[in-house]
């Protein structure tokens, strides 16, 4: 089996980071997915029912949308940044606007507000209808530096 | 921690409803009236970073986030289903693979409308954290929670998953 960081150097210059995404336990978990499109791309959480917190609603479980948003967040700045490492997660405030009802997918857009040389501040929307009706807004701080 | 404590009990209810707590292996390890401590055995499918073997953040976001939703439960006075406003987390050190991590909440303040709750997730000692948060909570009023949760929770639902006994004496 190819070593992590192989992989990483790989798709940095293939340009193919499924194989990262494949590669890394926790996003499997989840099971996210990702489309890019040119120099964007949106993060997919599908529907599963492994993912349910509340049971009543029912609604994805919170703590998941939160990881399913950092981990689109880091996989962002390793797509479009010049980082042969994985990012490391310094902060995370995560905002929750409504319910993300379970029977739909959930989807999450990250900017890059600011790069500096070790430290990248990045915001990140999930949506499931519509791109307006956030379900959540968070904001993290990532060191670059390996 | 016997059944017979209350804290422990509603907790432990509360956490078996929730899939994906049940998915990721969370358990309640002491809760009381003041604080409660959830414990996450290490796993291979929590890693976020194969190289290092370490945790995903994401997971220890969730550890939080049902630790600090769960002492909500237990600091009110009867059962409301409260769902989280935000949570703000810092994460100090990368968690140690193949240890199990721990989260430590409390709730420091039931307001009329919003509990605000804090917690540390640590592997031993709670003096050297790996992560810490803080969390606000939305109060719905008893009325609105749902009778068959609130039924399930408190452990006076004949059957404990909800939906299937809802004729019980709860409400």
């Amino acid at each position: 089996m190819m070593k992590f960081t192989d992989i990483l150097k790989e798709a940095h210059e293939t340009g193919q980071f499924q194989p990262v995404v494949d590669a890394i336990p926790y996003a499997n978990l989840l099971g996210l997915e990702f489309q890019r499109f040119g120099s964007d791309v949106i993060f997919r959480l599908p529907d599963n029912k492994d993912n349910i917190g509340n049971p009543i609603l029912p609604a994805v479980h919170g703590g998941v949308i939160g990881g399913f948003m950092e981990m689109s967040a880091a996989l962002h700045l390793l797509m479009f940044l010049d980082t042969p490492a994985m990012p490391k997660i310094v902060d995370f405030s995560l905002d929750y606007l409504r319910a993300a009802r379970g029977g739909r997918d959930t989807f999450a857009e990250c900017q890059v507000i600011r790069q500096g040389s070790r430290v990248a501040n990045v915001i990140i929307n999930a949506w499931q209808t519509r791109r307006e009706d956030a379900v959540a807004t968070a904001r993290a701080h990532f060191l670059l530096a390996p | 921690m016997p059944e017979s404590n209350p804290y422990f009990g509603r907790a432990e209810r509360f956490i078996g409803l929730l899939r994906h707590c049940q998915v990721l292996g969370i358990k309640v390890k002491e809760a009381d009236a003041e604080s409660l401590t959830l414990e996450l055995p290490y796993s291979s499918n929590h890693v976020g970073n194969p190289t290092s073997g370490v945790i995903h953040g994401g997971v220890i976001t969730t550890l939080m986030d049902t630790a600090c939703g769960t002492m909500v439960i237990n600091a009110l006075p009867e059962f409301e289903l409260c769902p989280t406003l935000d949570l703000r987390v810092d994460y100090v050190r990368a968690a140690e693979p193949k240890k199990p991590i721990y989260a430590l909440a409390e709730a420091y303040r039931v307001s009329r409308n919003v509990v605000f709750t804090r917690c540390t997730v640590h592997q031993g000692d709670p003096e050297s954290p790996v992560a810490n948060c803080v969390g606000t909570f939305m109060r719905i009023g008893s009325h609105l929670s749902p009778p068959d949760f609130k039924a399930a929770v408190l452990g006076t639902a004949e059957a404990q998953t909800p939906g299937r006994q809802d004729q019980s004496g709860a409400n």
